[in-house]
Parts: structure tokens; C-alpha cells; sequence
């Protein structure tokens, strides 16, 4: 192009190239393993020092951490002896360790269900069918009648449960709640809290965006001192000074307790993330509704509310996250959810070795993980779901 | 609530039962007398069942002696102190558990949030993996996971003692080790201030004080003149050099506390003990997790065209974050990192469960020992209710200090 310009147009401009530059090479291949490394491990000198150093970590604890978990872990077993070195009494050569899924795969049915009585254990697995069968169509959107499913679940299965569980009537045997234990308490005490905390949350919500100023003052008040303080002190409060608050001579069962406590906890975090979904809706929501003629429960029930709480899904599983891993919190007030019986199980005798503690926490974490994991993925899904819903 | 005079549609004054504000009285006072005739039952069963223990409510049993000793202290304390004074100190411990935590857990978030959006593949997949696998674990069972870890590879106590002594056989002149690390905790020399001391503290005050003048005084310079003076260099000096100076001027007043193997246990010297340690790593690492989300959601929430700007001005990436990136990401940050605060101070109560004497494991003592359930939870309540406050106060006024001033 410069062999173009006449030579007067070059001294009115300032400066111009009048040579070619030397052709570049063509760049590298962006898509081959080598590149790829280069760009995403090493594109820099301090990224490449940390990529080392995490590499270096890497190769010195995963191999290890691999070996301890699968590759040196006893798979089988009657007692302690398949998992205790010789000098601790057992059959492994000396400085050996490794996980003993001997002992989770021993004790299995009590992780699940902790002391109920063996001979009544369908019950519970029964209970854990017909809750996985109501639940799954109710997750799965294009599943129809979710209406129904939802009555089913919160309504039908408590009572089904309730009857199931604690026996008593038509020939089943009473089994008491001192009995319960494992993840089928964990499981409990979750779906109560949220089935409890969700009606009290919305009515907690409503409560505090209320114009009545005692009503508005009740609720702020309960919110944010139940918000203000550990769950573990609600526990406590539950635990200890409910029988002291009930006539005397009532007495009120420990488990029923601890629903109590979590219900009460869980409400105040319900109430809070469902305000949000009220303060979220436009104000021309409530105006249509009011100019419509609507009285407050109608405006509330069939324009705001479901709009507000598909709003705040993704808060609402959050909270129910949260919640699921704060009922290991009842083991303090001597529960036995899954981390209770886990922990419980350390002090028997018959699994009795140095690696049955870390073998049992490794269990829990992974059952509370995957539940946890699980949801909080559903989450996301549903987020984006809702997202697109915004979008179109 | 509208409507003082609603009319049916003759005209006529409509019943007083269809009037708003009329309705809104009479749900107030329902809801008066529904809650005051809970906590009038509560309130009554409670004083007969004391009544039938033979107990009464009050807080005149906190000048009691206490009779139990605890594994930590931060002021004096001994099985013949007071529960105040047993409660104090596990307030304390609550407030020392919450504050290294709330530290830890706030430099270890950063550094995961800012990794999870590095470029680099692998510590972008590390920093994820720490997230999912600790934000989805109940901090109980990371307690428990570290008192177990960190015991199993702390050496046994009784193993360094044997070692010591068979040293101090062969070559009598061997004294303790300064610092002993075991399963009983981590022992180190605990200094001991001679009354000449005071100085250094001063000194050091005077150094923080003039650090703060020359950062201050180093931003004016540089809004004048566009050239920063060494700021950051000048602070540390004056923070470091100073009170030493005055330290070794002063004859260094100082002398310490070691350590001595005793035939049982280990006795003097400071002790970190192993339920600190499980308490304090799992609530770090565990509300890192949530820190590093929040700290990953707000940068994420500042739009591209300030990288872009930042880029094109030819900032370097590291003084771009500093400077542009971090102080924008911070509005958004701000209000759920009090949240992650509080509930880290809330978590500490699990101290319960690892044996750390915090309040509510000291309380929970007491509360088995003297039966004062109503008084010994209510403590609890106001503590922690009151903790709550003061943080959120202070976050809001940092919030406030921090957020988009608009001219």
C-alpha cells in the first residue's frame, strides 16, 4: 500500500512505513495438549511456581491418601482382629493403617437406623421407599399432578410415617423414639424442620412486613434473637427448659424435643429468606391485587406467595443444607443421628482400633457430603431453570 | 389500612367488623393475649416445678465457687473462683476462638475465592474441590475430624518424655526442649513481663501511631504529585525497629516460662492445646469455604470492563485487583461476609463437643453441676444475642464507610 502514496503526502504526514514488515510465524496450534498445558499450567512465572507446588503436594499426600482410603483398607471382617496391627492384638503386619470397611459394613444397619428393634426394621425402609418414590417425581419438573405430590409428601407420608415408625396401632409393636438413631434420625428431623419451618416462616415473613405494629414488633423480636443466637443453645433451651416450662408432672419425649428446637431455629432462618422473596415483588403486584378487590390472604395467597417463594428456591435449599448438616448438632444433646451412633460406635469394644474413628468420620462426612452435594446442585439446576423462565 | 369511614353501598356505616384498622386492633390484641398467656404458663410452671426441686431463680449462685478446673485460661483462674469468674473465662476463650478464626478464615477465603477464578487449570480445580468438600461437611464432624487427625500424628506425649530422659542420662547438661510438641497440645516458652516492659508497649503504640501518620500523610503526597513515598517500607520499619530499640535500651525486660516435663504431664510454659487446635482449624477452614464463595460471587460481580479499562491503562493484573477490582467486589461482599462472621462466633458453641472451654461448655458444666438451667441459658442468650450486635453494628459501619459514595 505505502508504494502507493506519492512522495508529498509522506512529508505532510509524519512518519511512513515504507517497507514490509518480515513475515511472522504462524501462531502455535491452540488446540494440541502441549498448548494446553502451556496456556492453563504455565502461562506465567508465578502461575508456573504455583502449578509446581501444587503438584509437589500433590504427588506427596494423594498416593497415600489413595492407599489409606481403597488400596491398604480391609474390606472384610468379623471384629477388631481384621483390622488391628499384631502388637494391638490383630492379624495386620506391624505399622500398617488403613480405613476398616470391615467395621462400616459391620455396623451398616445401625449407622442406618440406629437400636431399632432388627426384627422391625422394615418399617423404617419402608418409610425410606415411600419417601424416595414421592420424592423424585416432585424434583423431577415435567413430572404433572406436582399438587397432589406435594399433599402426598407433606401430608399423607408424615401420617403413614408417624403410624409406621412408632407403632403401637394395628398390630405393629411400639417402638420407642430412645430406640431411633442414624441417618434415619438425621433424615427425620430434616424433613420436620422443613416442613414445619416453611408454613412458620411464611407466617413469621408476613409477620414482620406487617402495618400492625405489635405483630411487626413479636416478629422482628423472635427473628432476630433466634438468628442471634447458636443453635446449639436452642438445643440446650429445648432440651432442658421446655420440661421445666410444661405443667408439672407432664413430661415431653427427647426426640420431640429436639424437633422442637430445630423447628424453632429453622423458622427464623426460613422467615428471613422468604422476606426476601416479599421484598423482591413489585409493588405493582400488591396494588393490582388490592385494586382487584382481593382481601390480605387471598392478595397473599394467590398473587404474592407464589411468586415470592419461586423466587427464593435456591435460598430455600440453601437452608435446608444448612439445616440437614446442623442436626448433627443433636448428638451434644445425647441424639443419636448418623454423627451421634458414628461417634457412639468408636467406644465398642468389638471394632475397637486406632483407624475405627477415621474410618467412621470418613463414612459420615461422605453420607453427609453426597446428601449435601446432592442438594446443592439440585439447587443450581433450578436456579438456571428459573433463570431462563426470567429470560424469555 | 384506609377507610375510617367505610360505607356500604347505601350509604349506611358498614359494620365495624369489616373496618380495617378495626381488624387490625383486634389481631394485635389477639396476638397479645395468645403470646402473654404462653409466657404467663411458662412463666408459672416453671416457678412450681422449682418450687417442687426446691430451688430458687436467680443469679446470686454466680459468686459460688465453682470446683472445676479448666484446660484453658486467659486470666487467672482456679477450681476456687467464682462461676462469674468461670464464665468470664470461658467468654474469653469464645471471643479468642472467634477472632483467630474470623482472621484465619478471611485470609484462607480470599486466597481460594480469588484461585477458584485463576487461569491456572489446576489451582482453579484445587481451590473448587476445598470448596465443595468443606462447605457440604457439618462443622461437628470437622471438629471431630481434626481432634482425631491432629492427635493420630502429634507424637505421644509419654514417647517424648522417654526420649528426653534417656538424652538427659547420657549427657546431664541436656535440659527440656523449649518447645514440645505431643498429643497433649503444643508447648512453647510463655513470656513473662518484667515492670520495665511497659516502655515496649508504649514504643509500640507510638510506632502504630506514626505508621499511620506516614501512610496518611504518604497519600496526600501522592494525590499532590502523582510519586508515592515508600509507605509500606517505612511502616514496617518504624513497627519493628522502634520497640526494639526501646526493648534492648530498656535492658530487655523480659523473662519466660518454660516448659518442664513432668513425670505425668507437662507443667509451665504456655499450652496450645490440642482442642484449641481442632476447634480453631475447623472453623476456619470450614467458613473459608463460604468466605471463598462470597469473595469468588463479588469479584464475579464486577463487570469485565474494569479488568478491560485496567488492561488498557496497563495496570499489572496483581495492582488491578488491589486497586480496582477488590474495592468494588467489597459492596458486594460486605453484607454476607458478616453473616459468615457471625456465624463462625455462633459455631464456636460446638467447643462443646471437642472439650474447649468456651462458654457454653463451661455453662453446660455448671448447668450440670448447680442445675441452673433458666439462669445459665439465659447468660448464654444475652452473651451471644449481644455478640450479634456489637459485630453487625460494626459491619454495618464498615459497610457504610466502604459502599459507592455517589456525587
Amino acid at each position: 500500500m505505502t508504494e502507493s502514496l506519492s512522495p508529498n503526502m509522506t512529508t505532510e504526514l509524519g512518519y511512513v512505513r515504507q517497507t514490509f514488515l518480515p513475515q511472522q510465524p504462524a501462531p502455535k496450534a491452540k488446540s494440541t495438549t502441549l498448548s494446553w498445558i502451556r496456556d492453563n499450567l504455565f502461562p506465567s512465572v508465578g502461575n508456573s511456581i504455583l502449578t509446581l507446588i501444587a503438584l509437589a503436594l500433590l504427588v506427596r499426600y494423594l498416593p497415600g491418601l489413595i492407599d489409606w482410603l481403597f488400596v491398604s483398607a480391609q474390606w472384610t471382617g468379623t471384629d477388631r482382629a481384621a483390622c488391628a496391627t499384631a502388637v494391638q492384638g490383630g492379624v495386620r503386619p506391624d505399622g500398617w493403617s488403613g480405613a476398616c470397611w470391615a467395621y462400616v459394613g459391620d455396623r451398616f444397619q445401625q449407622f442406618m437406623i440406629g437400636s431399632y428393634p432388627r426384627s422391625e426394621a422394615w418399617r423404617p425402609y419402608l418409610v425410606a421407599a415411600l419417601f424416595v418414590a414421592l420424592l423424585v417425581p416432585l424434583l423431577i419438573p415435567s413430572v404433572p399432578r406436582k399438587g397432589l405430590n406435594a399433599l402426598l409428601m407433606l401430608v399423607a407420608l408424615p401420617i403413614v410415617a408417624y403410624i409406621l415408625l412408632l407403632g403401637g396401632v394395628f398390630g405393629l409393636e411400639h417402638v420407642e423414639t430412645a430406640l431411633w438413631g442414624g441417618l434415619m434420625v438425621t433424615l427425620i428431623i430434616s424433613f420436620v424442620g422443613i416442613a414445619v419451618s416453611l408454613p412458620v416462616g411464611v407466617l413469621l415473613a408476613l409477620g414482620r412486613r406487617s402495618t400492625m405494629p405489635i405483630v411487626k414488633t413479636f416478629c422482628v423480636l423472635f427473628i432476630e434473637f433466634i438468628r442471634g443466637v447458636p443453635l446449639i443453645t436452642v438445643l440446650f433451651m429445648a432440651s432442658v427448659l421446655l420440661p421445666l416450662f410444661l405443667e408439672p408432672g407432664d413430661t415431653i419425649d427427647k426426640f420431640l424435643r429436639a424437633l422442637v428446637g430445630v423447628s424453632i431455629f429453622a423458622s427464623a432462618y426460613m422467615a428471613e429468606v422468604i422476606r426476601g422473596g416479599l421484598q423482591a415483588i413489585p409493588k405493582g403486584q400488591y396494588e393490582g391485587a388490592d385494586s382487584l378487590g382481593l382481601n390480605y390472604f387471598h392478595k397473599m395467597g394467590f398473587v404474592i406467595l407464589p411468586q415470592a417463594i419461586k423466587l427464593v428456591i435456591p435460598g430455600i435449599v440453601n437452608t435446608f443444607i444448612g439445616m440437614f448438616k446442623d442436626t448433627s448438632l443433636v448428638s451434644i444433646i445425647s441424639m443419636f443421628d448418623l454423627l451421634g451412633v458414628v461417634k457412639n460406635s468408636f467406644s465398642d469394644a468389638t471394632w475397637l482400633t486406632p483407624v475405627t474413628p477415621m474410618t467412621g468420620l470418613v463414612f459420615a462426612g461422605f453420607v453427609f457430603w453426597m446428601f449435601c452435594f446432592g442438594m446443592s446442585r439440585y439447587s443450581g439446576f433450578i436456579e438456571r431453570r428459573l433463570d431462563k423462565g426470567h429470560k424469555r | 389500612m384506609a377507610s375510617a369511614d367505610a360505607r356500604d353501598g347505601d350509604g349506611r356505616r358498614a359494620s365495624l367488623l369489616y373496618d380495617p384498622s378495626v381488624r387490625a386492633y383486634a389481631y394485635q390484641a389477639l396476638t397479645v393475649l395468645v403470646v402473654g398467656w404462653l409466657i404467663w404458663q411458662a412463666w408459672s410452671n416453671a416457678a412450681e416445678n422449682l418450687a417442687r426441686a426446691n430451688m430458687t431463680a436467680g443469679f446470686g449462685f454466680l459468686s459460688g465457687r465453682a470446683g472445676f478446673d479448666l484446660g484453658q485460661a486467659l486470666m487467672a483462674y482456679s477450681s476456687d473462683s467464682t462461676f462469674a469468674r468461670a464464665l468470664t473465662v470461658g467468654l474469653l476463650n469464645t471471643l479468642l476462638v472467634g477472632v483467630l478464626g474470623i482472621i484465619t478464615a478471611t485470609i484462607v477465603g480470599l486466597l481460594i475465592g480469588i484461585g477458584r477464578l485463576s487461569k491456572n487449570w489446576l489451582i482453579a480445580r484445587l481451590c473448587t474441590i476445598y470448596v465443595e468438600l468443606f462447605r457440604n461437611i457439618p462443622p461437628l464432624l470437622v471438629i471431630f475430624f481434626w481432634y482425631k487427625g491432629v492427635l493420630s500424628i502429634l507424637p505421644d506425649f509419654r514417647a517424648i518424655r522417654a526420649g528426653v530422659e534417656q538424652a538427659k542420662a547420657a549427657d546431664p547438661s541436656v535440659g527440656d526442649p523449649l518447645f514440645i510438641i505431643s498429643n497433649r497440645g503444643i508447648s512453647f516458652p510463655a513470656p513473662i513481663f518484667q515492670p520495665g516492659f511497659g516502655a515496649v508497649w508504649i514504643a509500640l503504640a507510638a510506632a502504630v501511631l506514626g505508621a499511620i501518620g506516614f501512610t496518611l500523610w504518604a497519600n496526600k503526597v501522592q494525590a499532590a504529585t502523582g510519586k508515592r513515598p515508600p509507605a509500606l517500607l517505612v511502616s514496617v520499619a518504624l513497627i519493628v525497629l522502634l520497640p526494639l530499640a526501646v526493648f534492648f535500651a530498656a535492658g530487655q525486660p523480659i523473662a519466660f516460662d518454660y516448659p518442664v516435663l513432668g513425670r505425668f504431664n507437662l507443667s509451665g510454659g504456655g499450652l496450645i492445646s490440642p482442642e484449641f487446635l481442632s476447634l480453631y482449624l475447623a472453623l476456619s477452614l470450614y467458613t473459608a469455604s463460604f468466605i471463598a464463595e462470597i469473595v469468588r460471587a463479588g469479584i464475579r460481580g464486577v463487570p469485565s470492563g474494569q479488568f478491560e479499562a485496567c488492561s488498557a491503562l496497563g495496570v499489572r493484573s496483581d495492582r488491578a485487583m488491589r486497586l480496582v477490582i477488590l474495592p468494588q467486589a467489597m459492596r458486594i461482599i460486605i453484607p454476607p461476609l458478616t453473616s459468615q462472621y457471625l456465624n463462625l462466633i455462633k459455631n464456636s458453641s460446638l467447643a462443646v463437643a471437642a472439650g474447649y472451654p468456651d462458654l457454653v461448655q463451661v455453662g453446660n458444666t455448671i448447668l450440670n453441676q448447680s442445675g441452673r438451667a433458666i439462669e445459665v441459658i439465659a447468660i448464654w442468650m444475652i452473651v451471644y444475642v449481644t455478640i450479634s450486635l456489637v459485630t453487625s453494628v460494626f459491619m454495618n459501619w464498615f459497610n457504610a464507610r466502604m459502599a459507592l459514595r455517589e456525587r
